[in-house]
């Protein structure tokens, strides 16, 4: 079963309108609480890295019975050392934006650290493509 | 396989006076409502007592179940257990003594406001704070029982965040056990009655969250003790019977119940969220990793905490500001050494999730009836009038999918099969009929709003007679 959203570049309004949405459905499949509350984690702060960095994106969410995958599709500045965009408080975001409570440097990690399978692909100037994969059940 | 069902529910519908008006329908927060036979349901595993569809229901259809006043005379000894919000409810011309003294008229023996040994309650959780809270995130209370069984229906994967102690009414209890025994009355001899201002308090009494038995003998609507008051108080010399310990009363106890109450057991930042439906956005973003850094969250699911629930006859915000007002004729709360023994027992076992089952059990099958409910969902119109019986279009798709509904329940796709020729219109109304009883679309001047409307007050047509 496939789940479609568009995000909007800057549109911190409707920011999580995706994973409130994944999360209701995840619920309704009974999934376990504390695995849907991994996914749910990472897809938000994916989602909003979109939010605050890219100018638009598109999130893909692959359901199966035995997991789920979604795909962050941004077009955006991209990101140029992964590694270091890895570490726990680097971060890029504007004052603005940190004073939105958002930017602190933690996003990445944080997905890394609920995502049971995490990938991810940019081009500098291009944009930037997250792969997250949760099982329902440990593997 | 729905543990949920186990749990007691104090709301309960009375099949008689319900017109099934799908008022209800729409403000449960849980989507527990369904209209079937012309008359509303409650899905028990879904139901979190937390009163909504008592205040929207325009016919007082809703009704809390409650013992009956005479059942204290079961008992030698009757001790009236009341939060504070029982005094502040009534108007400035009814004082603290006449109300104190209807409730000895009514027949009680002792009175215990519940908030009374309040101390003991701040270090106990204090207590757990420091030394039995290893989560991250927030600690949330679990003084109001119905955003406790919210917590465990719907935000299953928030349970580990609750505070582990019990409430204030179970909390004087013990203590009123207590000071009864140094008053050598025997246990067995006597009964405590607590007086709730609303239906979830009373579910958890009947099923206490995360503990064996309550130890409440028995339960008495607010709103009886308010008529009982409001007739007698006046022609009532007050007298604040001695033996009832009034001195421990504490301005933190008063204000306990109300948004903020419970502030004073925590240090470091806290949000307190007041009223069902900002709980549950709270809850949404605090699953979602979307809060800032908070460390207590206190949830209330009536609006100005328990000074607006639902037994509760007075204005809630007027209600609120005479607690605050007395709240500051009271002394702080006072030091709880010497109560070491109840203080054990406020200890409570991890509080259990219990989520509703939406779809199936199994997860597989659950994944092919949610893609089954999607493609109906591209049917229905979309416009969630609540006319099938359900809250919501999806609503209704999701008990289609679960073999609860069928697609004719929806009165857009009748009016569209009439109109393709696939159902004839006799058929149609027979369906219509099946859902909303059969003689729902005769004409009926009682209801609300029609020409006869008589309130919400006598139903009886013989009584109703006798009075013209």
């Amino acid at each position: 079963m496939k789940l479609n959203f568009q995000v909007e570049g800057g549109n911190f309004t409707k920011a999580g309108a995706a994973s409130s949405e994944v999360k209701k459905v995840l619920k309704q499949l009974g999934v376990p609480p504390m695995i849907i509350r991994r996914i749910v984690v990472a897809l938000y702060e994916a989602e909003v890295n979109i939010v605050a960095h890219a100018r638009q994106g598109i999130i893909s969410i692959d359901l199966y019975p035995d997991k789920v995958e979604i795909e962050l599709r941004d077009k955006g500045p991209g990101i140029k050392d992964i590694p270091q965009a890895m570490q726990e408080g680097f971060s890029t975001a504007s004052e603005e934006v940190r004073a939105m409570g958002f930017g602190a440097g933690m996003g990445l990690p944080n997905i890394k650290k609920n995502a049971d399978k995490l990938h991810i692909e940019s081009l500098v100037g291009e944009g930037t493509t997250v792969h997250i994969t949760n099982y329902f059940a440990k593997p | 396989m729905n543990q949920s069902n186990q749990l007691h529910h104090a709301i309960k519908i009375d099949p008689d006076k319900c017109r099934a008006c799908t008022h209800c329908l729409k403000v449960c927060p849980t989507e527990a409502i369904r209209i079937r036979n012309g008359k509303a349901t409650i899905i028990p595993g879904r139901c979190v007592d937390c009163g909504e569809c008592h205040r929207a229901c325009p016919y007082q259809a809703f009704y809390v179940e409650q013992d009956d006043l005479s059942r204290i005379f079961d008992y030698k000894y009757r001790v009236a257990l009341f939060p504070a919000v029982l005094v502040s409810q009534f108007p400035e011309n009814i004082s603290e003594e006449q109300i104190y003294a209807v409730l000895k008229q009514i027949g009680f023996t002792h009175t215990c406001e519940v908030e009374q040994p309040i101390s003991v309650l701040i270090d106990s959780i204090k207590d757990f704070v420091k030394n039995e809270y290893d989560g991250e995130g927030p600690i949330i209370s679990s003084f109001c029982p119905a955003t406790v069984r919210l917590i465990q229906v719907k935000y299953p994967a928030l349970t580990d965040h609750l505070v582990l102690r019990n409430a204030p009414h179970d909390l004087a209890a013990w203590y009123v056990r207590m000071r009864l025994a140094e008053e050598g009355i025997d246990p067995s001899d006597a009964g405590i009655f607590y007086i709730t201002p609303c239906a979830a308090k009373i579910a958890a009494v009947k099923s206490p969250v995360g503990e064996k038995k309550s130890i409440v003998d028995g339960i008495i609507n607010m709103s009886e003790i308010y008529n009982r008051v409001m007739s007698n108080a006046p022609g009532t010399k007050g007298v604040l019977h001695s033996c009832d310990c009034r001195h421990e009363i504490s301005s933190e106890g008063i204000l306990w119940s109300l948004p903020e109450g419970e502030k004073v057991a925590f240090e470091g930042k806290s949000l307190s969220v007041d009223g069902m439906h900002n709980v549950i956005r709270i809850l949404e973003r605090l699953e979602d990793g979307d809060l800032p850094d908070i460390d207590f969250l206190e949830l209330r699911a009536c609006e100005e905490g328990c000074a607006g629930g639902i037994m509760m006859t007075g204005n809630r915000f007027l209600t609120a500001d005479r607690q605050h007002k007395r709240a500051k004729t009271f002394p702080k709360a006072q030091s709880s050494s010497g109560m070491e023994e109840i203080a054990e027992k406020l200890r409570i076992a991890p509080v259990q999730p219990r989520p509703m089952v939406h779809l199936d059990t199994d997860m597989e099958k659950a994944f092919e009836k949610m893609q089954k409910a999607r493609s109906i969902m591209c049917h229905l119109p979309g416009i969630d009038c609540g006319a099938c019986g359900a809250p919501s279009c999806l609503a209704l798709a999701e008990d289609m999918v679960r073999h609860e509904a069928r697609m004719t329940d929806c009165i857009y796709i009748q009016q569209l099969w009439q109109k393709e020729g696939k159902i004839s219109a006799e058929k149609a109304f027979r369906n219509l009929e099946k859902k909303w009883g059969e003689n729902r679309f005769d004409v009926d001047c009682s209801k609300h709003g029609a020409k006869n409307d008589n309130g919400p007050g006598l139903m009886n047509e013989e009584e109703d007679a006798n009075l013209y």
